[in-house]
């Protein structure tokens, strides 16, 4: 008669922790020198806002080559279900990172402006739901058949 | 990805992006102005570097032309001394630092449209002695300079302007190299150099110098701190190298002359970029003293670019607008008044320009050289090509020019091409050859 382990199998991979932190970091950072810019016309904290934005769509886009296997290989309906709503907003976040990334990539005051400030927002509000959902995800049990 | 993958990359985004080419009439001296507009991607078409391949750049009938010299290493401006003997001034900037994304990749996209020879930092002399156009002595003048440009006689004090300062070195007539170190003048603009080019004349009587300093930025994208002593005319004393601002908000005044009929400074001045395939236009402008032409925070006179910030409207009230627009993009790099009927008599009265080419649009300008006539001291119509045939008809460039010079004693005008590393000389087919005797063939021969 076979034995049945059950073990709590984590959710998140170490490297795709360490990814995602990434994003968070620096999609909230650029929102901050994106803010600092257009109070004081500044440039050195419109050049800190293109390099972060550049870096939370470098890391957005490893993070969403991740999010995309979880998807596939969720196995569970409810696992799968919240797996969706994580690539969702990874993929968004990345999508208007580079977008943000481009219009951060124009001079001086057009680079940020109304909508790059509103770009950076979302960015992170998109990076901090993608990430409360993957850090709180529940520890799933899994039944595995070990030997005798 | 292909350079035409990516070109059509950039036109979808472009167009999406409402950034479309109108064809509005942007040459002389009301160009029509279109609304700025940012798009999401700049434009960038670079026309890929070809082959001459034994070809020739087109010239009007009655002229000949011909390749003086090849093999240069990135020729950027001449000066024709007063023997004949032409230098040609070799050499590239070292390059602005990389502060954002953008610089790195940008960096590399435009070094696409360029030539992968080394600039020379130094001045090679040409001798064409019996002007059949092609030099039959060459001998490196003056070598380990520092990007240099500019170039000015007066007297014989030969003035070069490097990057970074205005040297003087003491020049006699019909001498093939000078190895005395030169002597500094003044220091010139240099920290961070993003336009690097330092243009250079002398008035006529040789009293004064003026230098051309470009603006460390394409719209004050590095802060106004960085934009100290840059975007104008200094004017020098060439004896103690004291100088002052001559004339302000010149975004990039690449080459400069004065118009021999009414004895005013005047310089091609390239505008900026990001905003539009037309916008905004480079120009060809007297340069009148005191004046303040703009840039960053405005252009075209008072029309504002809303880029920059905080913003100088009493600046802007005051903006002087340019003589005459050459068009969008075109990259004029050259300038060169005709001297008189040196060229026939339909080329007596105006000036040469050197269009080196456009990167910020779909429909590739510049690329060629072309003529501005001039009457009572001023343009009077439509430039005129010249020299065309840098594109082939497939929308690459076998060579762009950059510097022009008129050579009164050949009856000529020379072109320096920066991408085939080429000077080129325009002349008059049916003109008998000059007497061979007024020169002895170089001592040293072939500098490299």
């Amino acid at each position: 008669m076979p034995v049945l382990s059950v073990t709590a199998e984590r959710v998140l991979h170490p490297l795709h922790a360490i990814l995602l932190a990434f994003p968070v970091a620096f999609s909230c950072g650029a929102v901050l020198s994106d803010i600092a810019y257009l109070n004081s016309a500044v440039i050195q904290w419109s050049n800190f806002s293109a390099w972060l934005i550049a870096g939370t769509a470098l890391f957005g886009g490893l993070v969403l080559v991740w999010a995309i296997a979880a998807f596939v290989c969720a196995r569970r309906s409810a696992g799968r279900g919240r797996a969706l709503v994580y690539l969702v907003l990874i993929a968004v976040l990345w999508v208007l990172s580079v977008f943000n990334s481009l219009h951060h990539a124009r001079d001086a005051w057009g680079s940020v402006g109304t909508l790059g400030l509103i770009l950076s927002i979302v960015t992170a509000l998109l990076a901090l739901a993608a990430a409360w959902i993957a850090y709180s995800a529940p520890p799933r049990a899994v039944s595995r058949e070990v030997a005798p | 990805m292909s350079a035409r993958a990516l070109t059509a990359l950039a036109a979808v985004l472009a167009l999406a992006a409402c950034g479309g080419d109108r064809g509005l009439d942007q040459q002389g001296p009301e160009p029509d102005l279109p609304e700025l507009a940012q798009t999401l991607l700049p434009t960038i078409n670079i026309a890929s570097p070809a082959q001459w391949n034994g070809e020739t750049p087109s010239v009007p009938q009655g002229f000949t032309i011909t390749a003086l010299a090849t093999d240069l290493a990135i020729p950027r401006q001449m000066l024709v001394l007063p023997n004949g003997d032409i230098l040609v001034a070799e050499g590239t900037g070292s390059g602005a630092p990389k502060m954002r994304p953008k610089d790195v990749i940008a960096g590399i996209l435009k070094a696409r449209g360029k030539s992968a020879t080394k600039g020379g930092d130094r001045i090679t002399l040409l001798r064409d002695a019996d002007r059949d156009g092609v030099a039959e002595a060459r001998t490196v003048f003056i070598d380990g300079l520092n990007a240099p440009y500019g170039l000015a006689l007066i007297g014989s004090d030969l003035y070069v302007a490097n990057q970074d300062a205005l040297l003087r070195f003491p020049y006699q007539d019909g001498q093939t190299r000078i190895t005395t170190a030169g002597q500094e003048v003044t220091k010139l603009p240099s920290e961070l150099n993003h336009h690097w080019t330092k243009a250079l004349t002398a008035n006529a009587d040789g009293t004064r110098l003026y230098v051309g300093i470009g603006s460390n930025s394409n719209a004050a994208e590095r802060g106004m701190m960085a934009e100290q002593d840059r975007a104008l005319v200094w004017e020098i004393d060439p004896q103690t190298g004291m100088h002052r601002s001559y004339a302000t908000g010149l975004r990039n005044p690449t080459a400069l002359d004065f118009n021999p009929a009414t004895g005013e400074l005047w310089a091609v001045v390239n505008e900026r970029d990001e905003i539009g395939p037309e916008l905004v236009p480079d120009y060809l402008t007297s340069v009148r003293e005191g004046a303040f032409y703009g840039w960053p925070y405005s252009y075209w006179g008072s029309n504002i670019d809303t880029r920059v910030r905080p913003q100088k409207p009493e600046l802007v009230r005051r903006a002087v607008a340019p003589d005459y627009a050459l068009g969008s993009h075109v990259a004029a790099l050259g300038l060169a008044f005709a001297e008189g009927p040196v060229l026939g008599s339909t080329y007596a009265e105006g000036a040469f320009v050197g269009l080196h080419g456009s990167w910020n649009r779909n429909n590739l300008s510049g690329y060629k050289v072309v003529w501005i006539p001039f009457s009572g001291g001023r343009p009077a119509g439509k430039p005129v090509d010249f020299v065309t045939g840098f594109l082939d008809g497939n929308g690459n460039a076998r060579g762009r020019p950059v510097g022009v010079a008129i050579d009164p004693i050949g009856s000529a005008l020379l072109i320096a091409d920066d991408l085939s590393n080429t000077v080129w000389r325009v002349a008059p087919t049916n003109r008998p050859a000059a007497p061979a005797a007024a020169l002895p063939p170089a001592t040293e021969n072939e500098g490299q």
